[in-house]
């Protein structure tokens, strides 16, 4: 079975995964505290890039309102905590049933009456914007100023409420990401991942052979939404506050599809070497400018519009599949 | 539901897998495909031949569920088929080529072919193995690992069959295979299908402009002119008819 796993990946691929792991479980050791919060961003943009990578990546739907995922997951498992008392292990269930409910709703209205392409991802923004519009007046939850937890005590780490310091958020988001990573390479060597990939590149075609081609970008959607849902639980008991007009913003969708388009669209690894270079670079570039004693409010939007564009000119493809090369792991199957 | 209306139908012939009985179409004003009827043996090659604009194709989008006929029924193996969607149709049984080829562009050449086998198998790994036997019949197993894209069209020709055949289809459906193929891809082509038709007992329905193949090929044609059969039989015999030889083939062909 773990063989099976890795079978077709270059032994040297196998070995450079181990060290990135061992990197990765053993940084809280060797990073201060802002660093650690820089590595978490990091995994969280990761693993969302990852979710929307299974719509995008894997079946081809474009999705420009994955925020709402996010946004329908923090909301949902906050609300249980707060008024119900109920935990984020439990939010999390009631977080990802509604976020998949969502996705299904907007799958079956776009993929029944064959709405695609470019009017697909319009549908994608128009439904985050609803929901972004709707939590404003959502009196229950904040409505517009806003919804929050109760601040952490970090005197000790509670995993069972999620509250604890930042070690501990650190190694939640690192096992989400590896789980997530895990799950993807599982589906993309299984028959739904292969048909994800046929519907992607010819729907016409992946019909006459037999695809319910309904069912499976159904499956995408669910799947996807989903998961990005598990960040949305994440992200409000990390920071404990939510505001529908951040976590529903289109500009939240848009930074969470840069990393898998900056490190390849469609491949396992895209959106983890989007996430590290995008985050990575930019806080470091903040940290020079700090530095420097520069203040430059944008800077970072302009840093992304520029990685953006020189990653879409010189590298078409994304960043892995040149860097793949490079390494010599290409996946080879026989 | 009209599209889900599909139901035994014991009043089919028992030797013929495909039954088309009285099918039209209309494109607003044009009349494409006007009460056509003919029967695909079990076992046997049909051809479809005419000019440009016959309603070949059309047809052939009926049959394979891309459009639903206006009038007439279609019978595949007893069972009525006509409206139901194309992947219903190819999980009944009945295998498809595109006339412009639709591959998966960025995915190799034996991804391309398992997917058409995963239909009945649902472990890539046997899907796979599948792959390697149909690859090797088309020629196409040296260029496996290739993606799709970098095939030349012959072999994209190739890799249509191929792919339709993975589904390990009853009745497989040629949409002009041997379009833009040289006389000697044709020939390796033609005998292709005649092999498997005679080892594996495969039903072939082709449309084709190429009557090289054509002749080689099938034991049945029918020959469409305006949306309507002009004539039907053996081949030797359909290009002798006066009717077929005005409105098709030109005096030239027949030699």
């Amino acid at each position: 079975m773990i063989a099976r796993l890795f079978e077709g990946v270059p032994r040297r691929g196998v070995a450079l995964l181990s060290v990135l792991l061992v990197v990765l479980l053993a940084a809280p050791w060797m990073a201060n505290d802002y660093l650690l919060t820089v590595l978490i961003i990091i995994l969280y943009s990761a693993y969302t890039g990852q979710a929307w990578n299974v719509m995008m990546g894997f079946a081809g739907q474009l999705s420009l309102g994955h925020a709402i995922y996010v946004g329908l997951g923090g909301y949902a498992a906050a609300a249980l905590y707060v008024h119900f008392g109920l935990g984020p292990w439990i939010g999390l269930a009631a977080a990802i049933a509604i976020a998949v409910a969502c996705g299904a709703v907007i799958g079956f209205l776009a993929f029944r009456f064959g709405v695609g392409g470019v009017y697909f991802a319009i549908l994608t923004i128009a439904f985050a914007e609803f929901a972004r519009i709707g939590f404003d007046h959502f009196g229950w939850v904040g409505g517009s100023s806003g919804f929050f937890l109760p601040v952490a005590n970090y005197t000790r780490n509670d995993l069972w409420n999620l509250r604890g310091n930042p070690t501990m958020f650190y190694y939640v988001m690192l096992a989400l990401t590896v789980a997530a990573f895990g799950l993807c390479h599982v589906l993309l060597r299984s028959r739904v991942g292969y048909y994800w990939q046929a519907i992607r590149e010819d729907e016409v075609a992946a019909r006459s052979l037999g695809i319910n081609t309904f069912r499976y970008k159904m499956y995408a959607v669910v799947i996807s939404a989903g998961m990005t849902a598990v960040a949305g639980v994440f992200f409000a008991f990390y920071y404990n506050n939510l505001f529908p007009e951040q976590v529903f913003h289109i500009s939240r969708s848009i930074e969470l599809i840069l990393g898998p388009i900056i490190g390849g669209i469609g491949t396992l690894f895209g959106p983890l070497i989007g996430a590290f270079l995008l985050t990575g670079l930019s806080e470091s570039m903040q940290e020079i400018l700090t530095a420097l004693g520069l203040d430059a409010p944008g800077a970072k939007q302009v840093f992304y519009g520029l990685c953006l564009l020189v990653v879409v000119m010189a590298l078409p493809e994304g960043v892995w599949p040149w860097l793949a090369g490079k390494l010599g792991v290409t996946v080879r199957r026989s | 539901m009209a599209r889900r209306q599909a139901r035994r139908d014991g009043a089919a012939i028992m030797s013929a897998l495909l039954s088309i009985d009285a099918v039209s179409k209309r494109f607003r004003g044009l009349l494409a495909v006007d009460n056509v009827s003919f029967r695909v043996a079990q076992g046997s090659i049909f051809a479809v031949i005419g000019p440009n604009g016959a309603g070949k194709t059309t047809l052939f989008n009926i049959i394979a569920g891309m459009s639903a006929p206006d009038r007439g029924s279609i019978a595949f193996a007893g069972e009525r088929i006509e409206g139901l969607t194309p992947d219903e149709i190819c999980r009944r049984g009945i295998g498809r080529t595109f006339q412009l080829v639709r591959p998966f562009p960025a995915l190799s050449v034996e991804d391309n072919v398992a997917i058409g086998a995963m239909l009945h198998r649902h472990d890539p790994a046997l899907a796979r193995r599948r792959a390697h036997e149909v690859l090797k019949q088309l020629d196409l197993f040296g260029k496996r690992h290739q993606p799709a894209s970098a095939l030349t069209l012959p072999d994209r020709k190739r890799l249509e069959v191929a792919r339709a055949l993975a589904t390990d289809p009853k009745l497989l459906l040629l949409d002009e295979v041997m379009a833009g193929l040289r006389p000697a891809e044709t020939d390796r082509m033609v005998s292709v299908l005649t092999t498997l038709n005679r080892e594996t007992g495969l039903t072939i329905l082709l449309i084709e402009h190429v009557m090289r193949a054509v002749m080689a090929l099938a034991a049945r044609v029918l020959v469409l002119h305006h949306g309507a059969a002009i004539a039907e039989g053996a081949p030797e015999a359909v290009v002798r008819e006066p009717a077929v030889v005005q409105s098709y083939l030109g005096a030239e062909a027949v030699d």
